[in-house]
């Protein structure tokens, strides 16, 4: 009887830990997003990429969103920890299961698809 | 990283003058090969089919670098995590996790999947020059390896934004002045699969793994070494327990130290044969015979002799094990157990179709080097021999001859030779390489077989150049003069029985002198007897006229008395004459 509840809270617990490591639990929701962004210094690539995902977050995701951007440049070790090889790289790591595009965005089309967003992109070229 | 390149052309140039800066790898023979090892702070390409031991080589750089050269190095991992990486090297006795722990290597598993991500625009590989940047700087390292590239190839869709990128990191690499070892996979038409070779241009080696008569043996090829000397051959190498070894058949020199120290054979015949001491002391010996002419048993009392003597002895067997060896000394009176037990001798026995001649001859290089022994024995040659090709056979022992000798370690090859007449023809091509040569023959004749022993040749000593018979008995081996006389060699029981008839003869000639002065022996004394006879005949008559002579001198006298007495009586006037009695005995005889 008294053991029952116990159970229950160490996998309440569990399920909560993975997100928390990255990003303080707000007020989160099925659709949040959480995406990160690893360019390698003020290229030009890294800033059309930074454009792009900053274009895609305000029209589609608005508020839901939280972008990361990380220069593998200031931190090298985040670049090993992510398995980051080309640059730029776009994580979603939320909602799961985690993706990966690489590249500078030109083509989103993917991305759309990944994302599964309802309604139709509608970010200007 | 202009001023790093400055610094590197100025680096690689002027030395370039007298000789290009090398980093030795610390493999086994690899650094013979290329004359001290790949071009420092050049990138380098391994290339091989799947199997052929790259990435072991490019560990085994890394970690030989580590502990050996204090040269701390990045391992990128394109294949196999780290922890795979770590348990597979740990096996062949390399301690990455504890070079890793010490912050000597660093490995960096890069994680690459085609369908973890998708191409959404243009990219570079700028992620893994930052990773292998940050990794070189974290531990200073001075060689990376990349493990192996063409998993991008694989995942990266956009090859021709790979290509360019990969000549960008190798032009990197060369700047950042690091020793790179590039693994790479064997293309069909080209070097490598995907023609990594037109970026690296310094230093390529292949490696292969090629199966002949059913034993696999890898080989290694330095296809180019810019600017340096290097061995041009395939060179075999193997795995082992304690890394790779390459072993350089034609880099080992003829300029070994050689001692005039004598070494007995335990044979006392044997040796007076040889001069009378024996073999010198590092010297290779050939003993050649058919079966069962005593190869074994006269290793084996070799052996016993250098144990007893205090040596260390290694006895390598490729026919008979240990056991049944010590069994079979026992036939002859020789126990072989404790000079094992005491650690003298040690035996290795391994059948030849265990594995390839290289690795055999690995190993026992490997137990030479451990062991360190005083004399080795090899127990047949010809049968290890046969595992490879004539050529491959040779060049193996020609490298093990070397390597003794330059330990000056005694060494005992026996070489089986199949029944026929062509015993020497057969071992010409070994004989070339040995030092002393000993032929152990059997002599058929009279239904029985005979050991014999010749010594072909002793370089460098005085040797008798006489056939002899030799025994094995339960007391050992007893070396004997074979029988040479008018009918030729007689060994055997012709020998005995000719020795027999010798003895008769003798014995006749004995027995008829014997008789022949029994003979004389009887004539003297009949003579003797016959001369005694004639003596006393002589002297009876010699009595005879004596006494008659007597008679007739008293007659005379009597006659005389009696004519005088007449006279007186007549009153003769004639004068009597006495005559004496001595004048009228030589009277009578004259008469």
């Amino acid at each position: 009887m008294k053991t029952a509840p116990r159970p229950v809270k160490v996998t309440k617990n569990s399920s909560a830990r993975p997100p928390a490591k990255k990003k303080p639990p707000a007020l989160r929701r099925a659709d949040q997003f959480i995406l990160r962004l690893f360019v390698a210094g003020a290229t030009a690539r890294s800033r059309q990429a930074l454009l792009r995902v900053r274009e895609l977050c305000a029209a589609e995701l608005q508020d839901n969103c939280t972008l990361e951007v990380i220069d593998i440049y200031q931190q090298p070790a985040l670049a090993r920890s992510n398995q980051i090889v080309a640059t730029p790289t776009l994580i979603i790591e939320l909602p799961t299961p985690a993706r990966r595009f690489i590249g500078n965005l030109t083509n989103i089309n993917g991305l759309v698809i990944e994302l599964n967003l309802s309604t139709k992109v509608k970010i200007a070229l | 990283m202009k001023q790093l390149r400055a610094r590197y052309n100025g680096q690689s140039q002027a030395p370039a003058v007298k000789l290009l800066p090398k980093c030795p790898t610390g493999i086994q023979g690899l650094d013979e090969i290329t004359g001290g090892g790949l071009p420092r702070g050049r990138p380098t390409l391994v290339c091989g089919g799947a199997g052929c031991g790259k990435t072991l080589l490019a560990a085994e750089f890394l970690v030989r670098g580590a502990a050996q050269f204090d040269e701390p190095g990045v391992l990128m991992a394109f294949e196999e995590t780290e922890k795979e990486l770590k348990s597979n090297v740990a096996s062949l006795g390399f301690d990455l996790e504890g070079l890793v722990r010490r912050g000597k290597i660093l490995v960096d598993y890069v994680h690459i999947e085609r369908s973890e991500f998708q191409e959404s625009g243009e990219y570079d590989l700028e992620g893994i020059f930052v990773r292998l940047g940050h990794a070189i700087d974290t531990i200073g390292a001075k060689r990376v390896v990349l493990d192996t590239l063409e998993v991008l190839f694989a995942n990266l869709p956009n090859e021709a934004a790979l290509r360019s990128e990969l000549r960008r990191l190798f032009r990197w690499l060369k700047d950042k002045g690091v020793t790179a070892v590039i693994t790479a996979e064997r293309g069909r038409e080209q070097l490598t699969r995907h023609g990594l070779e037109e970026y690296v241009s310094d230093c390529v080696i292949v490696l292969d793994h090629r199966v002949n008569d059913q034993i696999a043996t890898r080989h290694l090829r330095v296809v180019k070494y810019r600017g340096a000397m290097h061995g041009t051959n395939e060179f075999p190498f193997l795995i082992g327990d304690d890394g790779i070894s390459v072993l350089p058949i034609t880099s080992l020199s003829l300029n070994h130290k050689v001692s005039s120290e004598r070494i007995a054979t335990g044979i006392l015949r044997l040796d007076a044969m040889l001069g009378g001491k024996g073999f010198f002391r590092g010297s290779s010996i050939l003993l050649t015979g058919t079966p069962g002419t005593g190869k074994t048993i006269i290793s084996c009392n070799f052996a016993q002799a250098a144990a007893r003597r205090g040596e260390r002895v290694l006895y390598f067997s490729f026919e008979e094990s240990p056991d049944q060896i010590m069994r079979n000394m026992h036939s002859i009176g020789l126990r072989l157990e404790p000079l094992v037990n005491k650690g003298l001798l040690r035996f290795h026995s391994a059948r030849p179709s265990l594995y390839g001649l290289e690795m055999h001859l690995a190993t026992m290089f490997k137990e030479i080097a451990t062991f360190k022994p005083h004399v080795v024995i090899i127990d047949p040659i010809t049968s290890l021999m046969d595992s490879g090709s004539d050529s491959e056979g040779k060049a193996m022992v020609t490298r093990l001859i070397d390597y003794l000798k330059a330990g000056q370690v005694t060494s005992l090859f026996t070489s089986l030779t199949q029944g026929g007449h062509a015993l020497q023809q057969g071992e010409a091509a070994m004989s070339s390489l040995m030092d002393s040569w000993v032929l152990l023959q059997d002599f058929e004749g009279n239904g029985e077989r005979n050991r014999v022993l010749y010594v072909l040749k002793a370089r460098g000593m005085k040797h008798s150049n006489q056939i002899r018979e030799f025994l094995i008995s339960d007391r050992g081996i007893d070396v004997v003069d074979a029988y040479i006389g008018a009918s030729g060699v007689l060994t055997g029981s012709a020998r005995a029985a000719q020795n027999a008839l010798e003895k008769a003869a003798v014995l006749a000639g004995q027995q008829e002198a014997a008789q022949l002065k029994r003979e004389v022996e009887r004539k003297r004394k009949a003579m003797d007897r016959q001369i005694g006879d004639l003596r006393s005949d002589y002297e009876g008559e010699a009595l005879e006229l004596r006494r008659i002579a007597e008679q007739v001198g008293t007659r005379t006298l009597m006659l005389t008395t009696e004519r005088t007495a007449s006279g007186i009586l007549r009153q003769a006037d004639a004068k009597v004459v006495v005559i004496p009695q001595n004048k009228s005995r030589t009277v009578r005889k004259s008469a």
